[in-house]
């Protein structure tokens, strides 16, 4: 049972260890402000990531993350131009998402193929839409936004917590209830652990793997909405890339790509880690963007080599 | 004594729609054809100024880069792995070429060094799946995560964003032509016949296949698979290095930002439009060649048609859609079932 534990204990003292190295590197670092601000900075990738924990505990993966966030960026932006409230048109554009990634589930699971290439067409036909419906950037201008950028609520020490931050926490609350307490979770852990087992135990395919991706397009698209009204306004070429984002943030957080063992709680610490990173290569101040990501790969690779000889946790399955 | 029947209409039918080939030629006669209405004058070939001209050749000589990494990653995805770097492969190996120029290291010596940052990328890849035993996809997404960054450091490390360069030997084999035929088209037919000789002229092939198939059993069968594993991602590594001369002679410049963007998902998709399995445990390279022809064609088919170019991406999404819907048994017969209760 402990066994369970140890990859998401990994991933939050790697968190810690990194947040303390800052600490002590850096005045000012260790500090609720520079928490906060890692949160609010990264609730996007977040949520986008908890949708894509379900995908990948059940053996899956979603490429058309990225794409969905642009997506809906430049809707949202193009609806409020046309003088929609934020809020009606983030409901359209959840309902949308849920549809989508439905519809992405059935077809991997009726035409039996594999989830990364379906889910690749879907990036390609999201990018493509994106640019169908503007090709500049158009900012959203609703009253709503500044008062959404307003809201936050004060955490101890001098930081706060912003509301794209509260909204990610809440979802976050919801995937964990999803995994861990309904008869969904316990399906989805249930296909990505043997998926031949689930067959014969009765769990239902079609409507689990629908399910499963209908949850992960609605998370991205949520994260589309907070990064639309965080950002206040639509960009086509927003998201590019954040499919992998969010997949690295899944592995940091201890899920194992091949599905069954994983936690949705680690997915937070692992967009965090990413968070972090940045922060402390900006903090350092001479270090330029090429360091983003050739720290980000490095530490992928230093993690994924702690984990797997500390926890041995690749070998998880086997041993339970 | 009667003679064997000669096989029923519908039984040959039935043959032809099984076989591989044919739903990826399908595709691409079909987009030929509207090819042909939409633009007059599609298949002609002239000859200008001493080489061959023409959409045709275009076709070919722009799909050469994503035909290139579609044969390496058709060998890993045969050993039931993946590589997501070779975008960034390509651009290490740009921004490789592009300083060694500034050093002023002869043409020839440049080459082999930009293909030995290929095998280099391959070798850490091949390390990391075979030695250290990690998934595949997270294997190649550290070096897709850093690649880029690293090209960038090398650009910065000799004071320059995108520098360009002129290179009269790398530029010979990206733009230039041997008689009537472009270089490129020559070169990647060399890789090629050579890839095709190794994997199916030696066991290589065969065990690679086995290793995909099952690897433990590959193993107990006395394959090596960690040896077989690796070399795939050496020829991978081998391949986007080519591309990656061939792109960064082509645009004179290192861009390790937006070079070759995107390259590793045209490769997955040519290599399973031509009917290879993610599952691994099967190399079809004539096959995935076919895959990359299609992509490269309706990419050109669309920005010859005249929609704006922003229709590229999902005109690309419905196609490939389609023809993965042709290939799904589930989805043909369905199709077929609600045509037979109609005539009904």
């Amino acid at each position: 049972m402990t066994e369970r534990y140890l990859p998401l204990m990994a991933t939050v003292t790697v968190f810690l260890a990194l947040f303390v190295t800052g600490g002590v590197l850096y005045e000012h670092f260790f500090s609720t402000l520079v928490l906060g601000h890692i949160l609010a900075d990264n609730a996007f990738i977040i949520i986008a990531a908890i949708g894509t924990t379900f995908v990948i505990l059940s053996g899956g993966i979603d490429l058309s993350i990225g794409s969905m966030i642009g997506f809906v960026g430049v809707v949202m932006a193009r609806l409020d131009t046309l003088g929609w409230h934020p809020l009606a048109s983030a409901a359209v554009l959840l309902a949308f998402g849920l549809l989508f990634g439905a519809a992405q589930g059935y077809i991997i699971d009726f035409c039996d193929i594999q989830p990364f290439i379906i889910t690749l067409a879907g990036l390609f036909m999201l990018r493509g839409a994106c640019f169908m419906v503007t090709l500049d950037s158009i900012p959203i201008r609703h009253p709503f936004v500044d008062a959404f950028a307003d809201t936050s609520i004060p955490l101890p020490g001098d930081g706060f917590l912003a509301s794209s931050a509260i909204v990610m926490l809440v979802v976050l609350a919801g995937a964990i209830a999803i995994a861990h307490f309904t008869r969904f979770g316990t399906n989805v852990y249930a296909i990505g652990g043997d998926r031949a087992s689930a067959v014969l135990m009765g769990v239902p395919m079609r409507r689990t793997t629908v399910m499963i991706y209908a949850l992960g397009g609605f998370y991205s698209a949520l994260g589309g909405v907070i990064y639309a009204l965080y950002t206040s306004s639509g960009y086509p070429l927003a998201g590019t890339g954040n499919e992998l984002n969010a997949i690295a943030a899944v592995v940091l957080g201890g899920t194992l790509l091949t599905g069954g063992v994983g936690m949705v709680a680690g997915t937070l610490f692992g967009g965090m880690i990413l968070g972090l990173i940045a922060t402390l290569i900006i903090f350092h101040g001479s270090l330029n963007g090429a360091w983003i990501m050739i720290a980000s790969g490095v530490l992928l690779f230093l993690f994924i080599v702690v984990q797997r000889s500390l926890v041995g946790s690749f070998n998880l399955r086997r041993s339970s | 004594m009667t003679a064997p029947l000669p096989p029923s209409f519908s039984g040959r039918l039935r043959e032809l729609t099984s076989h591989r080939a044919t739903w990826p030629l399908l595709a691409l006669a079909v987009i030929l054809v509207v090819d042909g209405f939409v633009a007059p004058g599609f298949f002609t070939i002239r000859i200008v100024e001493g080489r061959l001209f023409g959409s045709l050749i275009d076709i070919l000589y722009r799909a050469v880069p994503t035909a290139l990494v579609a044969l390496g990653m058709a060998v890993v995805i045969g050993t039931k792995g993946i590589d997501l770097s070779v975008g960034s492969i390509i651009a290490v190996v740009g921004a490789t070429i592009a300083w060694r120029i500034q050093e002023g290291d002869p043409h020839f010596v440049i080459l082999l060094t930009a293909l030995g940052v290929g095998l280099l990328c391959g070798l850490w890849n091949g390390f990391l799946v075979a030695v250290l035993d990690i998934q595949p996809i997270i294997a190649t997404l550290i070096l897709m995560v850093s690649g880029r960054g690293i090209g960038l450091m090398i650009n910065l490390i000799y004071g320059g964003t995108n520098p360009s360069f002129t290179s009269p030997l790398l530029q010979g084999l990206s733009v230039g032509s041997i008689g009537l035929v472009p270089t490129r088209l020559i070169v990647f037919a060399a890789v090629f016949v050579a890839l095709w000789l190794l994997i199916r002229r030696t066991a290589l092939g065969l065990f690679v296949e086995a290793v995909g198939g099952n690897a433990a059993a590959a193993d107990l069968a006395g394959v090596r698979s960690r040896l077989i594993k690796y070399s795939a991602y050496l020829i991978s590594g081998l391949c986007a290095g080519w591309a990656g001369v061939i792109l960064t002679a082509d645009t004179h410049t290192s861009d390790p930002v937006s070079v070759a963007l995107y390259i590793e998902l045209d490769a997955i998709l040519a290599v399973v439009i031509g009917g290879g399995s993610l599952a691994g445990g099967r190399i079809y390279l004539g096959m995935t060649v076919l895959g990359a022809l299609v992509i490269q064609t309706l990419t050109t088919s669309i920005l010859m048609s005249g929609l704006p170019p922003e229709y590229n991406l999902l005109v690309k999404a419905v196609v490939v859609l389609f023809v993965l819907l042709l290939q799904s048994n589930n989805a043909r017969n369905a199709v077929l079932a609600l045509v037979r209760r109609r005539k009904r």
